[in-house]
């Protein structure tokens, strides 16, 4: 069993679990943040990104012993006292989502990018926004509208 | 995945420590392969030692006019590094087409190098560059590191600590990409280094990445996208799979070489 403390969505935890426990079931499983969501469990679909000390990865390719010690950030995470992050009133506002399967990983996705850009003072285009979301996949929304969202949000942010 | 004991040591040598202790061990330096590989059932390590924390194991610095580039350096730190930027730009570029975003995050060097996987595209920068894998051992020149398909010089317990690069004169990669995996189809990799013109292909070879001598002879005589046309790329040793037959991906060596001459 691997002792396992990190900051989850500015929380501190501390859990007992076994090695082999990925932070997705980590998160889900063991924290019931079940925003978080699996949907492939072989690092395709993005479904599952967080942010590990301030970076997307995909949780299901990364132990939650790996993270011990880091600070997490989940889509439970990003609205602040009741008001939702910019990036989820996007994509709101541009019917970004249909099943709403993929959104979690989409919104930590677009999070991530558009801060990347801003720090880096590079624009997020159409087609760096597309690029970017390469490893997000959606099975419903033929993606303009997540495109359109994730633009949408970057003015805003 | 089978169960293991997950290991986070504080230093180099108590990683090797470790993994001398255990000979199921392996490294998880990013984890990106090795993790879904363990899902699969396909790797049972018996212990994991993540080096990825070790102070100093990760990031780059030039002195010396010479890359040294940790290897538990995230392709996307690769990717907009400074000093990688300015002294070999066809390797930030190659490390920015990894994967995707998240897999960039995670992945490492290191790991890409260790794993040596024939379709990864770290390997054709590290051969085409001649770099040197610096391991906690010894320093091994690329030439003699590639030993086929997920199989390097890396001995028992042996762990790459760092890639040295002497910046080429200039270098460009180009990628025929999966459409699906984003693995490499077919990427060729060409420098000019002070030990001559040097081309890599990955993707292609039965037995991973290899040197192209004919590719490599034209380009010292004219470093120009028109002198690939004169060469002939023979479809022998090459793959042949559900994704391309070997003679497509002979014909992608050129197109792909002519596109990386172009960006260099
Ligand atoms: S569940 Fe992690 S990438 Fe699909
Ligand atoms: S909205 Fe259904 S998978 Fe994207």
């Amino acid at each position: 069993m691997a002792q396992v403390s990190m900051t989850v969505n500015g929380k501190a935890v501390k859990r007992s679990v076994p090695d082999t426990t990925l932070l997705s079931e980590f998160l889900r499983e063991h924290l019931r943040l079940t925003g978080t969501h699996v949907g492939c469990d072989t690092s395709q679909c993005g479904a599952c990104v967080v942010h590990v000390d301030g970076r997307a990865v995909k949780s299901c390719t990364m132990l939650a012993a790996g993270a011990d010690g880091a600070s997490v950030v989940t889509i439970e995470g990003l609205a602040k006292d009741g008001a939702l992050h910019p990036m989820q009133t996007a994509f709101n506002d541009n019917h970004g989502l249909q099943c709403g399967f993929c959104t979690p990983g989409m919104i930590m996705s677009g999070v991530d990018m558009v801060a990347r850009y801003k720090a880096e003072g590079r624009e997020l285009t159409e087609a760096a926004i597309r690029h970017e979301l390469e490893g997000n996949i959606c099975r419903c929304t033929g993606y303009h509208n997540i495109v359109k969202s994730i633009q949408d949000a970057a003015a805003r942010m | 995945m089978y169960a293991t004991t997950y290991h986070r040591p504080g230093s180099v040598a108590e990683a090797a420590t470790l993994i001398g202790a255990n000979p199921e061990a392996k490294v998880l330096a990013g984890g990106q392969t090795l993790l879904p590989t363990m899902k699969q059932h396909l790797a049972a390590p018996s212990d994991l030692v993540d080096i990825r924390r070790i102070p100093g194991m990760a990031g780059v610095s030039a002195a010396g006019g010479v890359l040294t580039i940790g290897a538990a350096t995230a392709h996307a730190d690769v990717a907009r590094n400074a000093d990688v930027l300015r002294h070999a730009p066809a390797l930030a570029c190659l490390a920015a087409g990894i994967g995707d975003p998240a897999v960039r995050h995670m992945g490492t060097i290191g790991g890409s190098v260790a794993n040596n996987d024939p379709a990864a595209d770290y390997p054709s920068a590290v051969l085409a560059l001649n770099a040197t894998v610096v391991t906690n051992r010894r320093e091994i020149a690329a030439d003699a590191y590639f030993k086929g398909m997920f199989t390097t010089a890396l001995e028992e317990g042996e762990i790459i600590t760092a890639i040295r690069v002497t910046p080429p004169k200039r270098a460009g990669y180009a990628k025929f990409a999966n459409p699906a995996s984003r693995y490499a189809l077919v990427g060729v990799f060409v420098a000019e280094t002070a030990s001559g013109v040097r081309v890599a292909v990955t993707g292609a070879g039965a037995n991973g990445v290899f040197r192209h001598k004919g590719l490599e002879a034209a380009l010292a005589a004219s470093f120009t996208p028109e002198a690939v046309d004169g060469v002939k790329i023979s479809a022998e040793g090459l793959l042949s799979d559900i994704h391309a037959a070997a003679d497509y991906r002979a014909h992608l060596i050129g197109v792909m070489a002519r596109r990386a001459v172009a960006a260099a």
